[in-house]
């Protein structure tokens, strides 16, 4: 919102420069966001002048050159000034700006020569001074002149406020009184003590009482609460005064005629939208308030035709709809200048209704920002009193007796108690009550004094009308009495602890573990967007019933690409490895820690989403950067991720299986170099080399395509909750080891061995560990040795080589059972 | 025979003195001590001397031949040091190619790294940890946090709504308008949900990922927040003031001040909004040099979050259960909440001038944090 803050002093005028102004308005709530400028930049080079001569310029018809009296600015006699304006005269009292004037704009006007005659200045039009858009000819200010004995040579300042700071106010959704330029006057008032101007509303010339001639029904009061209008006669629209245009150039409204321009001015300042009629054009004289039929049109000032429904308001008269209730008046009975009775509607709406019809139907104005916060009732009056007055100054009109007011009068809440006591717990400092009732008064709260309950000193207050829908509470006011009162009095504590303690819960250290050992792996840690298109599923090869393609769908995307919620972290991997590859980065390691998103459609009759946390892990390129000792490192392969995933396992503490992938179920890895991950023999992942197909061919990884895994991250962690670690002596006796290679057939996984080996030499095994895996020549086709190394350990002696060898007799037994032989 | 002694004893000397290296060492050795050589032999022989020379004979022999082995042995350590170092100079460096670098370190995401170091803050201060579902319902989203049925917060240009309908005219996936999916805008709801799981006392942080349908250089449409919620029977706004205090200069310094600026929130009363003093110009405004800070505009201040004392009807909205009895009453419980934006924490600290780096994941920009 826009203030003008010549306008806010003229309610409200603090002995403060307009920083001062901004730091306690800033502080009490009503944030300024920026202070602009409006005018012009160097008012002392603006005076008032009267015109003496003007003759024909010489040499250009359209030119004259005049001579103009500006008193003691320019004592050596009357200023040259060459004028363009076809409606200069002799003895006019015009606005002049001299040479060095800072115009709006911030040009510098210097002494020119115009066509050979040097110009000492210009003469003004109001477009030049930023007041309004004529620049049909020069302001002629002779009635202002007669009216404040204006004399040559005078500021221009005392005719007209031809420069002002305007601040521009973040207006918090709870004070729609501060949406009025007298509401920020009070906020002022209360912020600073200086005195508060009386309403500009408070005298009203109207009266009460029906209006001959005009009648008005509401038929949805629910939505229109109250309905005030009157009627104006000999109403003559012309262009406003200078004041008025230049207040609203300064708040940033156009200026149209006097009658619209009176409707604006009274919206700012009073925060109450109105609207006016030419009551000649409201068919049978009688307006109607009624909701909308469905998908009834109704063509808007704009000329657009828009369609309602039911949930609208329209205003009606005897042809139909002239306006949509609080968001566009209708071009049928606009203010014309051939306007001569003007019926002035001031209306309350129901918020949130207004709120909804402007979001469907894309209309907002100032109108309808105002409305949809929900107004006070009481301020349609308001409004009435000041339109009223400044309809017969300016207009020259008549008010016609009474006022149409439709709806029933809202009956005053009862008073709010506000204790001392709860007031200091509530902030943890204490506020008198003497300074809280004056604060309140301040902000125009009815304050008594309640009986005190012991030494619980309490307020009775009564709310104003127009914070009625803000303050219902206790809570309320202690929040007014804090603002005005001063937070930064406020002492910093902290909370008297009873023996809570801050600690993270298992899975929290476990995840961050997680973290942690992945980037001790040499891993960047990235974050995707949650967001993904359905092209990106596409390029996964994903089937039509795959359950990736189970994913949930915004209503209203930003845009396609952002239409769904990932169902894997897979294509944002992909695309941040291809934005770093595209930078010329070919070795990336990243992983990623996020929540993935499923549909639910198996639980009842509405449709869920599941969500869980996932850890996605890809690496592209070489392992290892390359050096001049090794400058063809191996490429991070399947191996590669797999080595991350157990050192991941091994910091979890959880051991993990992987088993070979069924590839119509990963349709987006190397159907031979992918694994299903197993956790606690359940599913939790996949990990494996990216299909070629779903990776662009270009030769970047150096034939092996980017390796990847995928894990419930949930799933992940809640298997490895974190066990008791007892100790075990490991130092005493020492571990036998021993290596063996077998010859195996090459189907028989080497988990297979692993788990024989393992099973057949328990207890006294203590580790396992395949060190080479041979296939070739020396061991036949079709077969495979494997070397093993292993370790076995008694935790109260020294083993001997006799006291193993009936395991190691086992373990053979056991490798003989899988088709292997001892190799030589 | 004790000159011949002698005789040999010098000769020894100057041959071991001569030697270069230790296989000649080695021969001398042989040559003077060896089994065949005249010294032993001779000091084998000693009986067949006359009595009387016996002593000064095997005297003076043993005197030589522990003499020659302390030269060979003296003289063998300088060969060998010379050979060693010979042997190293051969194996020569070249010193100035560069080193083979260790494993390099991964790195944190700075957001993550933000968000880790916002969480132990508040752990030392006391407070658990909480995470919540993404995808949230109307009523933990806005109704349960007070939000007017015509909040602007609630638009659909303001909030991402899911699609849970089945297909068009699918009646079977319409919900309850307070039952409605979205995208949490906040991570408010958590508030809710924290105080229907557990009784009062609470204090609780609730990192996560929210989301808001803005994108340019200050907003994006996914970003995180740290939200504070601390309920007790006596918590003040004041203690609100402390707690954020000590956030601040855990975060941005020791010397930081905060200021409370009175604002609106539905669901706190009263609200307000949280300025840091300037990290970058002390809070003076200006530079050294008189220029306005380009930090704080010119403010002193920045603002950081914002914060307030619980809405009493927040509490309200809270049913009392089994799980969190004797449940909120608002007449008997308060406590202050606050939300705040990783991202621009870490854009304040970092100098972070677009906030679309964060996502766009650049790995020139990711190494330079999280380590």
């Amino acid at each position: 919102m826009r203030v003008p803050l010549l306008w806010l002093r003229e309610y409200c005028d603090p002995p403060l420069d307009v920083a001062g102004i901004e730091e306690r308005l800033t502080m009490t709530g009503t944030k300024v966001e920026a202070v602009l400028h409006h005018g012009v930049r160097s008012p002392e080079h603006f005076v008032i002048g009267r015109v003496v001569s003007v003759e024909g310029h010489p040499d250009a018809d359209r030119l004259r050159v005049c001579e103009v009296d500006l008193g003691a600015a320019h004592p050596d006699g009357p200023a040259t000034i060459v004028c363009g304006a076809p409606n200069v005269a002799a003895g006019q009292t015009v606005a002049v700006a001299q040479p060095g004037a800072v115009m709006p704009d911030g040009t510098k006007l210097a002494k020119a020569k115009l066509r050979g005659v040097v110009s000492e200045g210009m003469i003004l039009a109001e477009d030049e001074l930023s007041i309004g858009a004529n620049h049909a000819g020069i302001m002629v200010l002779d009635e202002l002149a007669a009216a404040q004995r204006l004399a040559p040579g005078q500021p221009l300042t005392r005719a007209l406020a031809i420069e002002t700071d305007v601040l521009e106010l973040e207006i918090t959704p709870n004070r729609p009184d501060c949406l009025g330029i007298f509401g920020v006057a009070r906020e002022l008032h209360a912020a600073t003590g200086a005195p508060l101007a009386p309403p500009p509303w408070s005298t009203d010339p109207g009266s009460a009482g029906p209006v001959d001639d005009a009648t008005v029904t509401v038929e949805c009061p629910e939505l229109c609460p109250r309905f005030t209008a009157r009627l104006f006669d000999g109403v003559a629209v012309a262009p406003s005064p200078l004041w008025l245009k230049a207040r609203l150039a300064a708040a940033g409204q156009r200026s149209i005629n006097n009658v619209v321009d009176i409707t604006n001015y009274v919206m700012l300042a009073t925060g109450q939208p109105l609207h006016a009629f030419d009551f000649d054009r409201v068919a049978g004289g009688h307006l109607t308030v009624r909701r909308a039929r469905p998908r009834e049109p109704v063509q808007t000032l704009d000329g657009q035709t828009r369609t309602l429904d039911g949930e609208m308001v329209v205003i009606e008269d005897g042809d139909g709809p002239t306006s949509i209730a609080g968001l566009m008046g209708g071009a049928r009975s606009e203010v014309s200048s051939s306007t001569s009775r003007v019926l002035l509607e001031v209306a309350n709406w129901n918020g949130p209704n207004i709120h909804r019809s402007s979001w469907a139907l894309g209309l907002r104005s100032e109108a309808s920002s105002r409305f949809e916060k929900g107004l006070a009732p009481e301020a349609c009056a308001y409004a009435q009193a000041l339109a009223s007055r400044l309809m017969l100054e300016l207009c020259g009109a008549t008010l016609l007796p009474g006022t149409i007011d439709v709806g029933t009068p809202v009956a005053d809440p009862p008073p709010i108690r506000l204790r001392a006591k709860r007031l200091r717990s509530i902030l943890g400092m204490d506020v008198t009550t003497e300074r809280q009732a004056h604060i309140l008064r301040a902000l125009d709260f009815d304050v008594k004094r309640d009986d005190a309950d012991g030494d619980d000193e309490r307020l009775l207050v009564g709310v104003p009308p127009l914070r009625r829908q803000d303050i219902t509470r206790e809570a309320d006011l202690i929040e007014e009495i804090a603002r005005i009162a001063g937070l930064d009095e406020l002492p910093a504590t902290l909370p008297a602890r009873r023996g809570a303690c801050g600690v993270l819960s298992v899975q929290q250290r476990l995840r961050r573990r997680a973290v942690d050992a992945l980037v001790g792996c040499g891993l960047y840690q990235v974050m995707g967007w949650t967001f993904t298109s359905p092209d990106s599923l596409d390029q996964l090869r994903l089937g039509e019933d795959h359950p990736l393609r189970q994913v949930v769908a915004l209503e209203d995307p930003l845009s396609s690409d952002q239409s769904l919620l990932r169902s894997t972290l897979l294509g944002s991997l992909q695309t941040i490895a291809a934005h770093n590859r595209a930078r010329g980065v070919l070795s990336l390691g990243i992983f990623e820690v996020g929540t993935v998103f499923a549909l639910d459609t198996g639980s009842g009759s509405a449709i869920g989403v599941r969500e869980h946390g996932a850890l996605g892990v890809l690496m592209s390129g070489p392992a290892l950067p390359a050096t001049w000792r090794s400058s063809d490192p191996p490429k991070a392969d399947f191996f590669a991720l797999k080595g991350v995933l157990e050192a991941l396992a091994e910091a979890l503490g959880v051991s993990v299986d992987c088993i070979p992938a069924n590839p119509e179920l990963y349709p987006f890895l190397h159907p031979a170099r992918a694994a299903e991950v197993l956790c606690g023999g359940e599913p939790i992942g996949w990990l494996g080399e990216l299909h070629p197909l779903i990776e662009a061919g270009d030769g970047a990884h150096g034939g092996v395509s980017p390796a990847a895994m995928e894990l419930d991250l949930d799933a992940l962690v809640a298997s490895a909750a974190i066990r008791r670690h007892d100790y075990r002596d490991l130092i005493s006796f020492p571990p036998l080891r021993r290596d063996l290679a077998v010859v195996l057939p090459e189907r028989v996984a080497a988990a297979r061995v692993e788990q024989a080996v393992r099973e057949s030499g328990a207890p006294m095994l203590e580790d396992m560990r395949i060190f080479d895996v041979y296939t070739g020549p020396q061991v036949g086709a079709n077969m495979r040795s494997l070397a093993l190394a292993l370790s076995f350990r008694d935790p109260q002696r020294t083993l001997s080589d006799a006291d193993i060898d009936p395991v190691w007799t086992r373990i053979l037994a056991a490798l003989g059972e899988l088709g292997g032989e001892l190799r030589g | 025979m004790i000159d011949r002694i002698a005789q040999l004893r010098a000769q020894a000397g100057e041959a071991i003195a001569a030697a270069q290296d230790t296989e000649a060492l080695d021969q001398l050795r042989v040559h003077y001590l060896g089994r065949k050589a005249e010294l032993p032999l001779l000091l084998r022989d000693i009986g067949a001397l006359p009595a009387d020379q016996r002593g000064a004979v095997g005297r003076t022999a043993n005197e030589a031949r522990k003499a020659i082995e302390a030269l060979i042995s003296a003289r063998s350590q300088e060969v060998q040091a010379q050979e060693l170092s010979g042997s190293l100079l051969a194996d020569a460096l070249d010193v100035t190619l560069p080193g083979t670098p260790p494993r390099p370190v991964g790195r944190m995401h700075v957001i993550a790294a933000t968000q880790r170091e916002l969480e132990d803050i508040f752990l030392g201060l006391g407070f658990t940890v909480l995470e919540g579902p993404e995808v949230e319902t109307v009523h933990y989203n806005f109704d349960a946090l007070n939000h007017n049925p015509n909040h602007p917060a609630r638009a659909r240009t303001d909030t991402f709504y899911l699609r849970t309908e089945a297909g068009p005219g699918d009646s079977a996936g319409e919900r309850e308008p307070s039952e409605r999916l979205l995208l949490r805008t906040h991570t408010s709801p958590m508030q809710v949900r924290a105080m229907e799981a557990h009784p009062p006392p609470l204090y609780v942080v609730i990192p996560g990922r929210v989301y808001r349908p803005d994108s340019d250089a200050t907003h994006t449409p996914q970003f995180h927040q740290v939200e504070g919620l601390a309920v007790d029977d006596d918590i003040t706004l004041a203690d609100l003031k402390g707690t954020l205090l000590a956030f601040a200069r855990a975060i941005f310094g020791d010397q930081r001040d905060v200021r409370l600026r009175p604002h609106f929130f539905p669901f706190t009363e009263p609200s307000v909004e949280v300025d840091v003093s300037c990290f970058h110009c002390s809070g003076e405004g200006f530079l050294r040099d008189g220029s306005r800070c380009p930090l704080c505009k010119g403010e002193g201040w920045l603002e950081v979050l914002g914060a307030g004392e619980v809405d009493p009807d927040v509490y309200a909205h809270v049913p009392t259960t089994e799980r969190n009895a004797p449940g909120y009453d608002p007449e008997k419980v308060q406590g202050f909440a606050w939300g705040m934006g990783v991202e621009r924490i870490a854009m304040l600290r970092h100098g972070i001038p677009d906030l679309r780096l964060y996502y766009e994941n650049d790995v020139r920009f990711l190494e330079q944090f999280g380590a």
